[in-house]
């Protein structure tokens, strides 16, 4: 996904990084196996990464400088435009003003403006984040039943989180892509909320 | 004779400790402002990080560091790559 794009800038002191925040490393495996990244490819089985960054969907990218700042915070951003018939968003903007970043053409925003934009966790957040991580464990430990409550509690106190409220689908014996996941993305969207939340610019 | 046990899920690491000292502690992390999920019939408790702590690392800007591991279970850590320009994504196969 994100290989040709660290293939031209990775001359200019650029790396990606993705991280994949599945249940497993099979769950993950054919997708680094079909695209071959020569970049770091993490998994992240725990959310580590989505409870550090605040991260409720995929995909999420952040723009981190050579002294490791965020100059870009979550931003909703595609490699390819693989899926824009389904996304409606086009890789190329993102594309554009990465390289234009990366090669020294164009600053990133200034940090007043990235902390504007920043999204921050609230207490509700956290406490969903928690009841995921004793849902995973119990669901680990072979006690699905118990997974699912804490599963559902965590949907409740942070609907907007897809990677709880999507992301445990396959752990609940939903299907992700099917119609469970059609049903609370309609009911979702059609309380005015948007699936994908882009940087206002 | 050991009594029923108490997992309690701090850091990522997961403690067997007797039943009443497990839920004491989860009791007194969540009285310190933890986020605590707590399952007294399942004897487990997962204890998370506060809001206002992950609200100031993230308004710092200083990038949080963390280790992952790869594919093949090799740890690689955001730090490492400090003096590169680094773009993070986070993807997933659902």
């Amino acid at each position: 996904m994100w290989q040709a794009v660290y293939e031209e800038l990775k001359g200019f002191g650029f790396t990606v990084i993705t991280v994949a925040l599945d249940k497993s490393p099979e769950d993950a495996r054919p997708w680094i196996d079909a695209g071959k990244p020569a970049h770091p490819s993490l998994i992240d089985t725990r959310h580590v990464l989505a409870d550090l960054y605040n991260i409720v969907n995929v995909p999420t990218i952040l723009w981190l400088d050579e002294r490791g700042r965020i100059v870009r915070p979550n931003d909703v951003a595609f490699g390819t435009d693989t899926f824009k018939h389904i996304t409606g968003l086009e890789a190329a903007k993102h594309l554009t003003a990465l390289r234009a970043w990366v090669r020294g053409e164009a600053p990133a925003m200034p940090e007043a403006r990235a902390r504007q934009l920043q999204s921050l966790p609230t207490e509700r957040d956290q406490q969903a984040r928690a009841e995921f991580g004793l849902g995973e464990w119990l669901y680990e430990q072979g006690r699905p039943a118990a997974a699912e409550r804490h599963f559902v509690r965590a949907g409740e106190l942070a609907p907007h989180d897809f990677t709880i409220r999507r992301g445990t689908m396959p752990m609940r014996g939903l299907d992700p892509m099917g119609p469970q996941f059609r049903e609370m993305l309609g009911a979702w969207t059609k309380a005015g909320n948007p699936y994908y939340r882009p940087l206002s610019e | 004779m050991a009594g029923p046990t108490f997992t309690l899920i701090d850091d990522g690491r997961a403690v067997d400790l007797p039943y009443a000292e497990g839920v004491e502690r989860a009791t007194r992390a969540e009285a310190a402002g933890r986020p605590v999920a707590l399952d007294l019939e399942e004897g487990a408790a997962y204890l998370g990080v506060p809001a206002s702590e992950r609200a100031r690392q993230l308004s710092s800007l200083e990038a949080p560091d963390f280790a992952l591991p790869d594919l093949q279970g090799a740890l690689h850590a955001l730090s490492a790559h400090r003096g590169k320009k680094v773009l993070l994504v986070a993807y997933a196969s659902w």
